[in-house]
């Protein structure tokens, strides 16, 4: 097949369109979650900064692994958290109804 | 794990991120397509423990850090600190790549690094740190330790423009030599060139910026992805880059303004020279007002940022209970750029216990407002000002608009005629069939409660 980074590229292109695609289905009345749900996804990087732990023993990357991951972890923890919490608040007119007791 | 399981595990988690984001399409299947894509994250994870060579002592105390930090953030922040909350956790997401592509370089210590590795170290520490930057700056910005209001100073765009072309001069030299000293000089121009190109831009503009730092996170974690060659990296930078440029470019016709403009035309801040005129103004009281809410068949609500900063959300979704008790319809209209996030007023309104069905999208919202009785606008401006459609020199002109002077009465709530973000008077006060309530919202709507039950 062809080289590692090519194939890279491809496979960046591919999911490129995946999203756009993905995104314009969104309503406007989700773009908070969306934005705060696609950056909890962005968080990925956690899979880098766990490897880069284990890159050198010095002191500097260290330092630099340990900030990478308690940063990406931040990320990742709080975005999928906070995108569950927004997304528990958006309720069905059909329970709310049911709740109040009332027909309208 | 051998490399081909590996790979196809962190397919798989792709695979789920797509899934939940396809599912984010729906406020139905919406939370568990959160949940779905979160299960990604934890297998993407759990995939690169098994059998890696990491420092375990690292790892567990930034885990348990991060884990901490970000939950107690998530579960504790306000609703309407929602905007400041996403751009703090893009910087830490940007801050991140940016590290990980550090340390692959210190690693590499001056070893032959190919062309391409090299280059994507570059693109992604430098991308990652104008996203941690700026990032933090827009959270300033909107939690209001900076001014809202663009910071200018003369000559600033020529600084600011010289900045970014000096930036892109040393990564490409950075990204050709790959000497430590230009890449991480590269590094350090770039934490500038965030600083430089969020500050002046104004608060109200915020929604754009942090759309963009969104896809930008993306991008950063998506060129993390080659330096170190793992596609689930590459896939996830890809969909949220995605996804940021898409509610960029949303945002951006939204306000019928480029991007250029939004970036650099240092707008709003109130000195655009247009204060009250001073015209005559017809005010109401809550008393007068609740009769005329009482006995209408149909009322809209326009929301604007004001009702974040009263915290009016309850107090508003109070008054809309009281009103449909007695038979009237509420309904919701929400322009795209209310608030200082996409989609910012839906979640206030949601938090308030507000159905999705009830809030209308521009377009859905001007068809509605032809029959509609009463609109009640609480703490918006700019995004009712009928100059944005009648006045071809206004600076707001072409913007899409609510149309809420189609409606038959239009009452707009607000402490005084300050001008909004865009500093500008708005002709939707002077004219007849409008009516000025001054107060704070929280009060006003609890006092409008108050009255509309007495009658």
């Amino acid at each position: 097949m062809l080289e590692p980074f090519v194939v890279g590229i491809v496979v960046f292109t591919l999911a490129s369109f995946v999203g756009f695609e993905l995104i314009t289905k969104v309503p406007p009345t989700l773009h908070t979650p969306l934005m705060s749900g696609s950056n909890a996804i962005s968080g990925i990087t956690l899979v880098g900064a766990i490897i880069a732990t284990g890159a050198g023993s010095d002191t500097l990357s260290t330092v630099l692994a340990f900030v990478a991951v308690a940063s990406a972890t931040i990320n990742v923890v709080g975005g999928f958290l906070v995108t569950d919490r927004m997304l528990g608040m958006f309720r069905k007119p059909k329970e709310r109804i049911a709740e109040d007791g009332e027909g309208t | 794990m051998s490399e081909s399981v590996r790979a196809l595990l962190y397919l798989a988690a792709a695979a789920a991120f797509i899934v939940g984001l396809k599912r984010l399409g729906s406020p139905r299947t919406a939370r568990s397509g959160n949940t779905i894509a979160a299960a990604g994250m934890l297998l993407a994870v759990v995939v690169t423990l098994v059998d890696a060579e990491v420092s375990w002592t690292v790892l567990g105390a930034g885990l348990a850090v991060g884990a901490a930090v970000g939950a107690l953030l998530a579960i504790r922040v306000q609703m309407t600190a929602m905007p400041q909350l996403v751009a703090a956790f893009n910087g830490f997401g940007g801050a991140a790549s940016a590290l990980v592509a550090g340390a692959e370089f210190v690693e590499a210590d001056g070893l032959d690094i190919p062309a391409e590795i090299l280059a994507t170290m570059v693109v992604s520490v430098v991308i990652g740190a104008i996203t941690f930057t700026g990032s933090m700056v827009a959270y300033a910005k909107l939690q209001g330790i900076l001014g809202g209001s663009p910071a200018t100073y003369p000559g600033q765009r020529a600084v600011t423009g010289a900045l970014a072309l000096g930036l892109v001069g040393l990564s490409v030299w950075a990204g050709i030599e790959g000497q430590a000293a230009v890449f991480w000089a590269s590094g350090g121009l770039a934490l500038v060139v965030g600083v430089t190109g969020v500050l002046p831009i104004g608060g109200a503009d915020m929604p754009v910026v942090i759309a963009l730092l969104n896809s930008l996170s993306g991008i950063a974690a998506a060129a993390t992805g080659f330096v170190i060659t793992n596609s689930a990296l590459i896939i996830g930078g890809a969909l949220v880059g995605a996804s940021g440029l898409i509610l960029t470019a949303l945002m951006t016709e939204a306000m019928n303004r480029s991007i250029g403009n939004v970036l650099f035309g240092a707008f709003g801040g109130g000195d655009g020279g247009g204060g009250p005129t001073g015209g005559q103004v017809r005010t109401t009281s809550p008393d007068d007002l609740a009769i005329a809410l009482a006995y209408a068949r149909r009322v809209m609500v326009v929301p604007g940022y004001g009702l974040a900063v009263a915290q009016a959300q309850h107090a508003l979704r109070e008054l809309a209970g009281e009103l449909e008790e007695r038979g009237v319809e509420v309904y919701y209209g929400i322009h795209p750029v209310a608030g200082r996030m996409p989609g910012h007023m839906n979640v206030l309104l949601a938090e308030a216990d507000v159905p999705y069905d009830r809030l209308l999208d521009l377009d859905d919202a001007n068809t509605m407002l032809a029959r509609t009785d009463v609109v009640l606008v609480v703490g918006a401006n700019d995004v009712v000002n009928p100059s944005a459609r009648d006045d071809a020199s206004s600076p707001i002109y072409g913007m899409p608009i609510l149309e809420v002077d189609r409606a038959t009465t239009v009452v707009v709530i607000k402490r005084s005629l300050s001008p909004g973000f865009a500093g500008i008077d708005n002709p939707l006060f002077y004219r007849e069939g409008t009516l000025m309530l001054f107060d704070d919202a929280k009060k006003a709507l609890a006092d409008l409660d108050a009255a509309i039950e007495d009658v």
